[in-house]
């Protein structure tokens, strides 16, 4: 008997499948944007490869002379958001911090700021990164602006070595 | 061999006549109808459900919300419960919404939620929900998700006709379900019920920026018991309405005492006209205690105020604010329709359902049709405000709700079913089956004055068969209607959290885009937050030790701590530094007494722990967070009440 039933539940299942109806399309409500952490291998553009992927898409201006204020507002910034996981000389969660306008471009910089999560997936130093700290890197709530003050205030400990402004 | 040769050719046959009977029309419709069915139910893997739905909890005491039409559960909003899970309850921070005049309460029964309102449409800001058991009503905030505020009742026993809203949310309504002493400390013999009892009606006032509540005044009432309320709308939008039972005023086997009156009453209330004498100067402020809970968006940290007075109107004072219209067999339900003209009661143990009209309830004031009055209150003649009666309605009617069509729906719990009448003839069109026992039920929009027509929720009593069985308790079902045709059409049935008996659902874009991803840490004003590494740091006051301590992917700062004694009590206040949607860490101590706390992305919560014994307590983040979630961990050191092990932290180090 058993051989009959499946036999039927197949058939059923069969005539069910064929005979899907089309049915009324649900309403689309709007959803909020969340970083996908779909691994797609778009190529990169060669300034996503030099500057990282993210919302700085072209090269910014930068002068000499460090601005202190900004510097400082980066600080305070970095004291809250990201000091939790980094430090300036040595490794913690994450990569030691001193010289890393030395070792990154400013965009690269703010972009890994501001998009962790598709830069450790898809950039390979992204990858790099992910592979060595085992650890993906948060968005922190940092707009582009406080980025920018988090970067100046990088700049500001790589020429001064002050850590705390 | 043989056999099995019969095996085949009978299965052959049985085969061939499947294909036939399926290819047959009617079962071609059954077939069809079932994947209607489920097209209209589907929300694809990604996809977002039309509406929220906010079912309460009942006898677990929150709140659940839902989305329709997939019947998938989203989050448990606890309200007047416990809940260990994330700690609610237990922390620091929402024990005071716990605390009421009779104690800290760690359960009651929640029974109809209600949003606030604009134009008495639904405006996504707050959700409020009643407690019946110890009288209170909570306020959640429709960003968070989370309950901000519970405001306690006084002079009420079991607050149940509540906490339904008016036109612009100027007031939520309360009532007493049983009627008590207002004195609630008074040692007196239950049978002096009539000398020595009350009834109550609470006019919460709500404050339009923040949402804060206020019990602005109490309307003194007879020692009835008052079943539920409804506020008008339309035409009816001064006017709130509420069910009576027991105008017998019995006291013992209700039962049979309470039901032998032909007819109880439904209470008109002009609220516009209290809210005058009220403003006037009228009315009498009397001594009582309540307690009032609150916290602030940007600040967890729940807060406890003690109210010792309130404002009492007794009615014989002030004429013409209150109403009764006789109505047959302890009413449960009075519904008010889209247009505010139709009350619609429930008389659980009548044979029809009575309606009555707001404009001739309006002239029968004006031509004072009274037929008596009972405590200063206006009795208005039956014929005088009925406008019709639904015959045949099935046995047991209790709750209608409303289409934008002008039909009425109305749930019948005895014969289990719900029925659909028209509100111009009313005459009932069609019926259809619930599983089992239906209570309350809800159209989307349908106690507003927009109704849709699309969707109808029955929140039924008992399951019996309609799952994979259980045990003998078993989870309370929903069946989701399709309403949208003539026919109602059953298209899901799903078992719900706790035991809801009322519902609200709001279209889904007026929440989501406002619903938060994190609390922001440059907002965090919890007095014991920690947002920056450099202030992490254990305190000690005598016995009192305060460990100020971070979470993020994935370590607790600091992670090991020595200095802690027996005797002490010991506070963790950690703060989540994550500023990432869903980044959720939790945390638990071995032989912690008290609950874990999970904590958001942003939030700082606090949990206090008193250790009895010394040694090496491990804790350890709760919620799987990252790769590393196993190494998210650390020690503390317990040592003797007399050692001079000092206080000593750190991470790393």
């Amino acid at each position: 008997m058993k051989l009959y039933l499946s036999l039927i539940t197949t058939l059923l299942f069969i005539i069910f499948s064929t005979t899907a109806c089309g049915g009324g399309e649900a309403d689309q409500n709007e959803q909020p944007e969340v970083q996908q952490n779909t691994a797609e291998s778009d190529e990169l553009s060669q300034f996503e490869l030099d500057n990282g992927i993210g919302p700085i898409t072209e090269e910014i201006e930068i002068s000499d002379e460090i601005d202190r204020e900004k510097a400082k507002r980066g600080f305070e910034t970095y004291d809250m958001k990201c000091a939790a996981c980094h430090r300036m000389e040595t490794r913690l969660v994450g990569p030691p911090l001193a010289d890393i306008t030395e070792r990154r471009s400013p965009e690269f910089i703010m972009n890994f700021i501001l998009n962790p999560v598709e830069n450790t997936r898809k950039h390979p130093v992204g990858q790099e990164l992910l592979q060595e700290y085992m650890m993906q890197m948060t968005f922190q709530d940092v707009s582009e602006e406080e980025a920018r003050e988090i970067l100046e205030y990088f700049r500001h400990v790589n020429e001064t070595g002050q850590e705390v402004l | 061999m043989k056999s099995n040769k019969i095996r085949l050719v009978t299965g052959s046959i049985l085969l061939m006549l499947t294909v036939m009977i399926l290819y047959s029309c009617s079962t071609q419709t059954d077939v069809m109808g079932t994947q209607n069915a489920a097209s209209k139910v589907y929300v694809a893997p990604g996809e977002y459900d039309e509406y929220y739905a906010f079912l309460s909890g009942g006898y677990n005491g929150q709140m659940s919300v839902w989305g329709l039409p997939s019947g998938r559960m989203f989050k448990n909003i606890s309200v007047f419960s416990q809940y260990p899970e994330t700690g609610y309850g237990y922390s620091e921070e929402t024990k005071p919404l716990l605390q009421s005049s009779y104690g800290f309460i760690p359960w009651d029964d929640s029974h109809h939620p209600n949003f606030s309102r604009t134009n008495s449409t639904p405006d996504g800001r707050w959700i409020f929900i009643n407690a019946n058991n110890t009288p209170r009503v909570a306020r959640i905030d429709l960003t968070s998700f989370e309950t901000q505020e519970i405001i306690e009742l006084p002079n009420t026993g079991g607050n149940h006709a509540s906490s339904f809203v008016t036109e612009n949310t100027e007031y939520i309504i309360g009532a007493t379900r049983f009627s008590i002493p207002y004195d609630a400390d008074l040692d007196v013999p239950i049978d002096s019920y009539k000398e020595n009892f009350d009834g109550a009606f609470t006019f919460i006032g709500v404050d339009p920026e923040s949402g804060r509540m206020s019990i602005d005044f109490q309307i003194k009432m007879p020692p009835y018991h008052y079943d539920i309320g409804k506020a008008g709308m339309g035409v009816s939008s001064d006017w709130v309405f509420f069910t009576t039972y027991n105008t017998e005023q019995a006291h013992s086997l209700l039962e049979v005492t309470a039901s032998e009156f032909d007819k109880d009453y439904i209470v008109a209330v002009n609220w516009k006209k209290a809210e005058e004498y009220v403003n006037a100067g009228n009315g009498e402020i009397i001594d009582t205690e309540y307690y009032h809970n609150y916290r602030t968006e940007h600040n967890p940290m729940a807060v406890s105020d003690i109210i010792n007075k309130v404002k009492l109107i007794d009615p014989a004072d002030v004429p013409g604010m209150i109403y009764l219209l006789p109505t047959p067999k302890s009413p449960h339900g009075v519904d008010v329709d889209p247009t505010g003209e139709y009350l619609v009661a429930g008389g659980k143990l009548a044979t029809t359902i009575p309606v009555h009209s707001f404009s001739k309830m309006l002239d029968a004031i004006e031509n004072e049709r009274f037929a008596d009055y009972d405590s200063g209150i206006p009795i208005l003649e039956y014929e005088s405000t009925i406008a019709g009666e639904v015959e045949n309605p099935g046995l047991g009617p209790l709750h209608t709700e409303f289409d934008n069509e002008g039909n009425a729906y109305t749930s019948v719990y005895i014969s289990s079913e719900i029925v659909k009448w028209s509100l111009s003839d009313f005459t009932v069109s069609d019926r259809i089956d619930s599983y089992y026992s239906i209570g309350h039920l809800l159209i989307t929009g349908g106690d507003t004055p927009n109704p849709d027509k699309k969707y109808m929720l029955g929140l039924t009593k008992t399951a019996r068969d309609r799952f994979l069985p259980v045990g003998p308790k078993q989870l309370h079902p929903a069946q989701l209607y399709d309403i949208s045709g003539d026919k109602m059409e059953l298209i899901l049935d799903f078992p719900t959290y706790g035991e809801p008996h009322y519902a609200q659902a709001i279209a889904a874009n007026k929440l989501n885009l406002n619903a938060k991803q994190i609390y922001s840490l440059s907002d965090n004003e919890h007095p014991q937050a920690t947002k920056r590494p450099r202030d992490v740091r254990i305190e000690r006051d005598g016995n009192e030790v305060r460990v100020y301590m971070t979470s993020i992917r994935s370590h607790f700062t600091p992670d090991n701590i020595e200095g802690i004694k027996v005797g002490d009590t010991v506070y963790f206040h950690i703060t989540n530094v994550e500023q990432d949607w869903d980044m959720v860490h939790g945390f638990a101590i071995k032989g912690m007494e008290n609950s874990e706390i999970l904590f958001a992305p942003g939030e700082t919560k606090t949990i206090k722990w008193e250790p009895k014994r010394t040694g090496i307590y491990p804790f350890y983040c709760t919620a799987f967070c990252s790769a590393l979630h196993q190494e998210m961990q650390g020690y503390v050191r317990v040592s003797a009440a007399d050692s001079d092990v000092q206080l000593t932290w750190g991470t790393g180090e």
